[in-house]
């Protein structure tokens, strides 16, 4: 195979696959900055909640209720605003893809 | 054959535009790939995260050199629980084994040049080690001329700093050991920005603490080059009165103007002088010194101008710049927690751009910082900033964040489990 046509096969397979990987990056990336303290890939090793593998509907949830207060806490009440609800979508369904 | 990595991100790029779609390269489903030689340059928060990041995204497909000068990973938040006597050192001490399982090459050396137009490291052995992108974690060195008077050597044996956790951490304990009862421990707290905002009140807290309950004569004194408390102050004043009230002394507006070792001494621009037992002097800040010779600091000759898309820096391609060591966005602090956001943000850009995707804006990143007013009671920060992609910086959302009602007990078990998590995510 031609080392040209090696290069625009493979340029012609990134058209197709760019945009996929960056959506499926986009909910990874987004839980990633809660993972400092939910753990990789929200495995937490104690003392603050296990994300990995939580039903999506049921973390939506907590965190819109942390968001209007109707869910008390310590710091939660203030992370939750931060986000939108499609973020906190993106969010929830990546954990719950977490085994 | 082979293809060269930056020819095929040159036709591929020339194949993109020609079709006028502005989407690169990547494999769906989100396991990113990618390959090539990733080399990291320290080994603290952000160095580790991001080293493990890169392996864990890119599928094992990029390879991720470590380089750190000491042989373990020691926190500095919750290094003041040291200085405190209420923790040891080994307890917030970390080994680099878990990144070798993630199939990160750790490097127990100093970098002591960076060639950016060769794109390789030089060691101190002599050894030169190339990367296709550079991560450049240094965290802090001091502006010794800050503190005329204060030179390295007596910053490592009587007028300590320990705002580097380590052997500095141990030792500031053991002065305050044998500090008699009666004696005066006295924090000087540089102008903003530095490292940990809330670290040097936290730590007047916990040394309070410690001479509350073994030699209650003695005095605090916190005296800050800043017009006022930086960070947490309601929750720090309402502690300082409380808690240690008659034990410590906030005294703002204290810039140094020289010290003298000999008499233990410290003058001022616009105050009276102060005497100590311990002098626990925190010099001014600026990137690490390996920053300095690489050429990446671009702001007041302190910090590492960055893309926020990209943590790469504005100075010298090919290079990413995370941690403190950068000049921070607006009111972004200078925190472990947001080094190894930083370091997500350098994860994600570096191994698309190594797959040949198109780097996406970042994501949100947040900041938690606790701290300890006693061995038992903390208090917390909390930030949540995204990225303006108009103003090509991190913002904070405007109604999110915030700091806690009141010191408590519950926050101090939070406290040790953020340090706990956050610790393995970097490191394990």
């Amino acid at each position: 195979m031609k080392r040209t046509s090696v290069v625009v096969a493979l340029a012609l397979l990134g058209l197709a696959g760019g945009a996929f990987a960056n959506e499926a990056n986009y909910g990874r990336n987004m839980a990633a900055a809660c993972g400092s303290c939910h753990g990789t890939n929200g495995k937490s090793v104690g003392g603050m909640e296990a994300l990995a593998g939580y039903p999506k509907d049921k973390l939506v949830k907590a965190v819109q209720d942390f968001r209007s207060g109707a869910k008390p806490a310590t710091v939660m009440h203030q992370l939750a605003k931060g986000y939108t609800d499609a973020q906190i979508e993106a969010i929830a369904t990546y954990y719950a893809a977490q085994k | 054959m082979t293809i060269n990595r930056r020819d095929f991100l040159k036709v591929s790029a020339a194949g993109a535009a020609a079709a006028g779609i502005g989407s690169l390269a990547g494999c769906a489903g989100g396991g990113s790939g990618g390959s090539g030689n990733v080399v990291v340059i320290g080994g603290g928060y952000g160095g580790a995260t991001v080293a493990k990041y890169v392996r864990m995204w890119s599928d094992g497909g990029i390879n991720v050199t470590l380089i750190e000068r000491n042989t373990n990973f020691v926190s500095c938040p919750m290094s003041n629980l040291v200085v405190g006597g209420e923790r040891k050192l080994e307890e917030i001490t970390v080994s680099y084994d878990g990144l070798r399982k993630h199939g990160v090459r750790v490097i127990q050396g100093e970098v002591t040049a960076v060639d950016a137009d060769k794109r390789s490291v030089k060691l101190a052995n002599g050894d030169t080690i190339a990367y296709d992108r550079l991560v450049v974690s240094p965290g802090i060195d001091f502006m010794w001329e800050s503190v005329p008077g204060l030179t390295p050597e007596l910053a490592n044996t009587k007028i300590l700093h320990a705002w580097k956790a380590g052997p500095q951490t141990v030792a500031l304990r053991k002065q305050l050991e044998d500090m008699k009862d009666g004696g005066v421990y006295a924090i000087a707290i540089p102008k903003a920005p530095y490292r940990c905002p809330p670290g040097p009140y936290e730590r007047a807290c916990l040394v309070a603490n410690y001479l509350k309950a073994k030699k209650p004569k003695s005095k605090v004194l916190i005296l800050d080059a800043n017009d006022d408390v930086v960070s947490k102050k309601g929750l720090f004043m309402a502690a300082w009165k409380d808690l240690y009230s008659g034990m410590i002394e906030y005294r703002p507006k204290h810039e140094i103007s020289s010290l003298d070792a000999n008499s233990m001494t410290l003058k001022f621009e616009f105050a009276d002088a102060v005497k100590a037992d311990v002098l626990n002097v925190v010099p001014g800040h600026r990137a690490g010194d390996i920053a300095k010779q690489a050429g990446l600091i671009t702001a007041n000759n302190r910090w590492c101008g960055i893309d926020w898309r990209t943590m790469e820096s504005t100075a010298r391609p090919g290079i990413h710049v995370i941690g403190d060591a950068t000049l921070s966005a607006p009111l972004m602090p200078k925190s472990g927690h947001m080094t190894t956001q930083h370091a997500k943000i350098a994860a994600a850009a570096i191994v698309s751009l190594m797959s040949g995707e198109q780097v996406a804006d970042p994501m949100s990143i947040a900041n938690t910082c606790y701290s300890y007013v006693d061995g038992k009671q903390a208090v917390h920060v909390a930030s949540v900033h995204t990225y303006d992609a108009k103003e090509k910086t991190f913002k904070t959302v405007a109604g999110s964040g915030g700091v806690s009602a009141a010191r408590n007990e519950i926050e101090g078990k939070y406290a040790w489990a953020w340090a706990k998590n956050v610790w393995a995510d970097a490191l394990l």
